[in-house]
């Protein structure tokens, strides 16, 4: 019943032009190891399913995507992603835009196996026009509400991070806020759990209600401490702030990219873990 | 007509000093959420989310403040400080859960507005390849055709107040109506305040009005700086100035910091 992978084997997995669907929220709790072992592989043509951060960046960055499906990206204390925005100004990525609402309900769909769900959101605004592939449905009860037809986000992969996990693939968060995360995983023909600590099975403590993720809805469970770097991690780790700027600063220029991808992003999950080590003792100097 | 930042920023300046202008915009983002009794009180932007916890301190004690985060804060909680015990949670889905219930009334901040409040968050220039990628739509189309909205605009400039956005995130007036009554029935776009001004919908075809005039500025300012069509119904008062005891709370209690005074330019 041991599902432990590496984040090498999760990415080794995945097939051009497939539907990627990746936990977490913004720069919050992003599975960001087996992102970066993504950007190593040679996987491409990706359709990527995100409440973006850093993951949708990094990605586009490493000419990853081919379609976007999201309600937005940010890095939230850098409101702006600057991969994904430059990728977006040269026409580099295809883009599903989606209120934030449809997008839920959109994985609620798939998770359920429904061909789509209704919500008011999106009526009248231009997400309708820049769907057009996007349907109404009328209400067959009296009222005859007209209301929007979210069609099923379905997945072929899922990727989430929680704070702990165990060998099985029951999965656990510790912070404030589960996001979407069992949501993608239940969407998804496969999902992927990468995790700051891996137990024993029987040896994930605390609440019932912390558990997340069954082990029926993953294929593979990732130990990676620190694999949420440098997006905001539960208890273990807050967001690296200061890493962060770094990135989006160096994503800034063509040169100072090349630096940054050449240091950090070049090497295995280990070098990169230690380069980060290193460029904050470099700051504190 | 407004004082610098020393003066709001000099210590144990208490409710002695005249209000600056980003604390007239604080008590104007309160006001939007008057008479809104037991609902989420949803704020982005500081001098928004300042209006809201105001507001709960002071004449709407029943609305539910967040501590930016997931949870509900038992008091309102300073800007930037700790936010105390919860009294209730709040996830992402659960908010957006929320949006669809109807019981929250939010403040959105917005890159350009139009005449019948219209909003754009996600791109500016051809939404196909856009000249400047923004945030995306966002929760904006769910809140404004769900919720009541208001937005805050902390630079009133032609930039913002444009005469047609390039992408409609947050649905306006006209819009709406065209929508017919049934799905537009929980629509209701209520107050734009800016760093000159607060505007609202009160026309009867949903067209932006300008309501006041915020103290040491101008009709003449506030039309100079918006690109959009404005209406102008007759003499256009002045924004009411915050009492001694609302400057008390935004100084002492909410904002010790004066995080205010970096969002609004004085």
């Amino acid at each position: 019943m041991t599902k432990t992978m590496t984040a090498e084997e999760v990415a080794g997995s995945l097939e051009n032009g497939m539907t990627v669907g990746i936990g977490g929220w913004g720069s919050r709790r992003k599975p960001m190891a087996l992102v970066r072992a993504i950007c190593r592989s040679p996987v491409e043509d990706l359709t990527i399913v995100s409440c973006g951060g850093a993951d949708v960046g990094l990605l586009c960055a490493a000419g990853k995507v081919r379609r976007l499906i999201a309600p937005f990206v940010t890095l939230d204390s850098i409101p702006l992603e600057p991969h994904f925005r430059a990728a977006r100004q040269r026409g580099a990525v295809e883009f599903t835009e989606y209120d934030e609402g449809m997008f839920m309900f959109g994985l609620l769909a798939a998770a359920h196996r429904l061909p789509f769900l209704p919500t008011r959101a999106g009526l009248g605004s231009d997400v309708m026009r820049i769907n057009p592939g996007l349907r109404t449905v009328r209400s067959p009860y009296e009222d005859g509400e007209e209301l929007v037809a979210v069609p099923a986000l379905a997945l072929d992969v899922a990727l989430v991070h929680l704070d702990r996990a165990d060998t099985r693939g029951n999965g656990q968060y510790l912070g404030p806020d589960p996001y979407l995360d069992d949501l993608f995983a239940k969407a998804a023909a496969r999902c992927y759990l990468s995790c700051e600590r891996l137990v024993d099975p029987g040896g994930l403590a605390g609440p019932p209600q912390t558990l997340l993720v069954s082990r029926m809805h993953v294929t593979g469970v990732v130990e990676t401490p620190g694999g949420g770097h440098f997006t905001d991690c539960g208890p273990d780790h807050a967001r690296d702030e200061a890493f962060q700027r770094h990135y989006a600063g160096a994503a800034a220029g063509r040169e100072t990219w090349a630096a940054f991808t050449d240091r950090f992003l070049t090497g295995d999950e280990a070098a990169y873990q230690e380069q980060v080590r290193r460029w904050h003792e470099e700051e504190r100097r | 007509m407004t004082l610098g930042r020393e003066t709001a920023r000099s210590p144990g300046a208490g409710s002695a000093g005249a209000a600056t202008r980003a604390e007239v915009c604080v008590v104007a983002c309160a006001e939007a959420w008057r008479g809104d009794g037991e609902i989420l009180a949803a704020a982005m932007g500081t001098c928004s989310a300042l209006g809201a916890r105001l507001a709960r301190l002071t004449f709407e004690p029943g609305l539910l403040t967040t501590d930016g985060g997931a949870l509900l804060t038992a008091e309102p909680a300073p800007i930037g400080g700790p936010a105390g015990p919860a009294e209730g949670w709040l996830p992402f889905r659960d908010h957006l859960w929320l949006v669809q219930n109807g019981r929250r009334h939010v403040m959105m901040g917005a890159a350009q507005l139009d005449g019948h409040g219209n909003a754009n968050i996600s791109a500016i220039g051809d939404w196909a390849r856009p000249e400047s990628q923004l945030l995306g739509v966002r929760g904006a189309p769910g809140n404004t055709i769900c919720n009541p909205t208001s937005y805050w605009i902390p630079r009133h400039s032609t930039r913002v107040f444009v005469p047609a956005v390039d992408l409609v995130s947050g649905v306006g007036s006209a819009r709406a109506a065209a929508l017919g009554p049934r799905a537009a029935r929980f629509h209701g776009l209520r107050r734009v305040v800016t760093d000159l001004c607060v505007l609202d919908f009160g026309t009867p075809d949903g067209r932006m009005r300008l309501a006041s005039v915020h103290p040491g500025t101008t009709v003449e300012q506030v039309v100079a700086a918006t690109g959009c069509r404005l209406v102008i119904d007759g003499d256009v008062p002045e924004t009411r100035q915050p009492t001694p005891e609302e400057l008390r709370l935004i100084r002492d209690v909410l904002d010790p910091g004066a995080l205010r005074e970096r969002e609004v330019r004085t």
